[in-house]
């Protein structure tokens, strides 16, 4: 049951919704009564993507298709990968990256629609022994889209993996991505920004299965919503029988700008090891009004102190991703929405 | 400079301020000493407007200019400083980033040039020289896990940059060592001129020995009590604060 298989078959009863328990705040069931047409063919100028110059080499998925990546092993790339949807039909896109042992791997990846389209694009993502790559998501869908990202990942021993998920929300938008952690020194940070107005949804869901001894990961998430929209959080850790010296810490913190906007969170821990070293935290609430009256006291009028303290917050996210060009595209897209 | 006429003022309902009058030129520094209680924080509150401080009778202006009918911001463009009891932390923000933010705001608001990067940078560096505040210290967030004395000290550093014309100083004194006292008084001292005014809010006398007054006034029951001289401090210092307090109720 997926909202991929729902579109292949042209079937509604396949849409995942609340009688899941990890759709329960996206409910897809509940919201799409027919699905639309399947998607058309797109021909026409598509534009810039927001990482084209971070990257040569660059690939665009157009309304559904199919994207390999490989980087063999010892190798390095750098890709920018664009996901548009054009019109507001329905379809579905697969993404297959694999690295070999100790390759590296930039993928600086967009969600781009311009309106009500409903898809999906499913990512594997798998990585030898050894090999790094850093994943920055940069969702940016109309606002009428239903658009969902789902990535299953598979770790090596030593790999380096690090992710940064940064969405402004849809009608219904969901960022998933489930970690197979092996353990053996291989290393995981799986961070999330999402800053939503208007009436937008993002949900960010992360599953992470420790199953070896001597896994890390670490884990920052934080949100700012206004107006009516809502914020879904659900950040799962499962420590499996055995996993030990397991190092897992997650953070959720968001701020609610305004009355009829919301947060759901959910961080789970679920430990089956003995010797770990867990925590999580998770925290939601409004801006600080001291913070707030001190840096009005030094001059800055409201607006220009609420972006201020909005952007700091953010970006303690913004600031652990490695690589600095994709880290400059996230921290002036995030201060565009936060000064608007 | 600054004048404050019969000011009433509220904090959640209970009336702090009780007809509160206070007149200070330009050049001069005044000192309010009153015990815990008395309304001393809640005055430089409603002077700098906060939410929460409600006026509910007088006025305060400066130079004439109706200060009560301004935002906090508006206030400060126009040069009225406090310097916090308790400086806020303010995680993910560099020191510097936050002068430059406050002062081009400030500048803005007067219809001013922003500063350029060059200027600001050689202003910080001149000024934190003078008060012993390690450059790069200035490049981390602001007073996140800084010591008390830090915390003061990048307040007057914020205060010597932004050059404002009445200086609000509420309880400056408050977990300094006697070094760090002496540097902020000096810093404090460097910025007193005939355009400046300044109120200087403490609960003891000490800080007043580095920083000597022109007047010094008794905040007790929500006004002023009485009004003297430097001398007065050191009265307040022997026989304590108890009559006023009690004449007062």
């Amino acid at each position: 049951m997926s909202l991929a298989s729902a579109i292949r078959d042209r079937d509604v009863a396949e849409l995942p919704g609340k009688r899941l328990e990890d759709w329960r705040w996206t409910d897809l069931r509940g919201l799409i009564r027919v699905l639309p047409e399947p998607s058309e063919a797109f021909a026409g100028d598509v534009g810039e993507g927001p990482f084209d110059a971070l990257a040569e080499d660059r690939r665009v998925l157009i309304n559904g298709g199919v994207q390999q990546i490989e980087v063999q092993a010892g190798g390095k790339a750098a890709v920018a990968l664009r996901i548009l949807s054009r019109g507001a039909g329905s379809h579905a896109a697969k993404v297959a990256i694999t690295l070999g042992a100790n390759a590296r791997l930039r993928l600086l990846e967009s969600y781009e629609s311009d309106g009500g389209s409903v898809s999906q694009t499913t990512l594997t993502i798998t990585l030898a022994a050894g090999a790094a790559i850093e994943r920055v998501v940069l969702a940016q869908d109309h606002e009428d889209a239903v658009s969902v990202s789902q990535a299953d990942v598979l770790l090596s021993p030593k790999a380096e993996y690090g992710q940064t998920v940064v969405s402004s929300g849809a009608r219904r938008q969901r960022l998933e991505t489930r970690v197979m952690h092996p353990g053996g020194h291989a290393t995981l940070r799986l961070d999330g920004v999402y800053l939503l107005d208007g009436k937008r949804h993002a949900d960010q869901t992360t599953v992470v299965t420790h199953e070896g001894v001597d896994g890390t990961t670490a884990q920052l998430t934080k949100g700012v919503v206004r107006d009516q929209a809502r914020g879904v959080f659900q950040g799962r850790i499962v420590v499996a029988e055995g996993a030990d010296r397991t190092d897992a810490r997650m953070g959720h913190h968001a701020l609610i700008l305004s009355d009829r906007a919301e947060v759901d969170a959910k961080p789970e821990l679920e430990i089956y090891a003995d010797d770990v070293a867990c925590a999580h935290g998770n925290t939601v609430g409004a801006l600080d009004e001291d913070a707030l009256f001190y840096a009005r006291q030094r001059g800055m009028p409201e607006g220009v102190a609420r972006a201020m303290l909005t952007e700091a917050f953010i970006g303690e996210v913004v600031d652990r991703i490695w690589f600095e060009g994709a880290r400059d595209v996230v921290r002036a897209w995030a201060a565009e929405r936060l000064r608007a | 400079m600054l004048t404050v006429k019969n000011l009433h003022a509220t904090v959640g309902g209970k009336e702090i301020l009780k007809g509160l009058s206070l007149d200070i030129p330009a050049g001069e520094v005044h000192a309010i000493m009153g015990p815990n209680g008395a309304g001393k924080s809640t005055l430089s509150y409603v002077l700098t407007g906060r939410d929460g401080y409600e006026v509910t009778k007088g006025s305060a202006t400066l130079d004439g200019e109706d200060l009560l009918a301004l935002a906090p911001d508006e206030r400060a463009a126009r040069g009225v400083f406090l310097s916090f009891q308790y400086p806020l932390e303010i995680p993910g923000v560099p020191a510097l980033t936050f002068i430059r933010t406050a002062m081009n705001a400030q500048r803005k608001a007067r219809g001013e040039a922003e500063i350029t990067a060059p200027e600001f940078l050689k202003l910080a560096r001149q000024k934190a020289g003078e008060l012993k505040i390690d450059f790069d210290m200035l490049k981390r967030a602001l007073n996140v896990g800084f010591s008390g004395g830090e915390k003061k000290r990048m307040e007057i550093l914020q205060m010597a940059m932004l050059s404002p014309r009445f200086l609000i100083l509420d309880e400056t004194d408050s977990g300094l060592d006697i070094d760090a006292l002496r540097i902020v008084a000096d810093g404090v001292n460097a910025l007193r001129s005939p355009e400046r005014g300044m109120l200087v809010i403490t609960h003891y006398q000490r800080l007043l020995d580095y920083i000597t007054p022109d007047r010094v006034h008794v905040l007790a029951g929500g006004r002023i009590a009485a009004s003297g001289g430097p001398e007065l401090a050191h009265e307040l210092e022997r026989q304590g604060y108890e009559r006023y307090e009690k004449a007062a109720a």
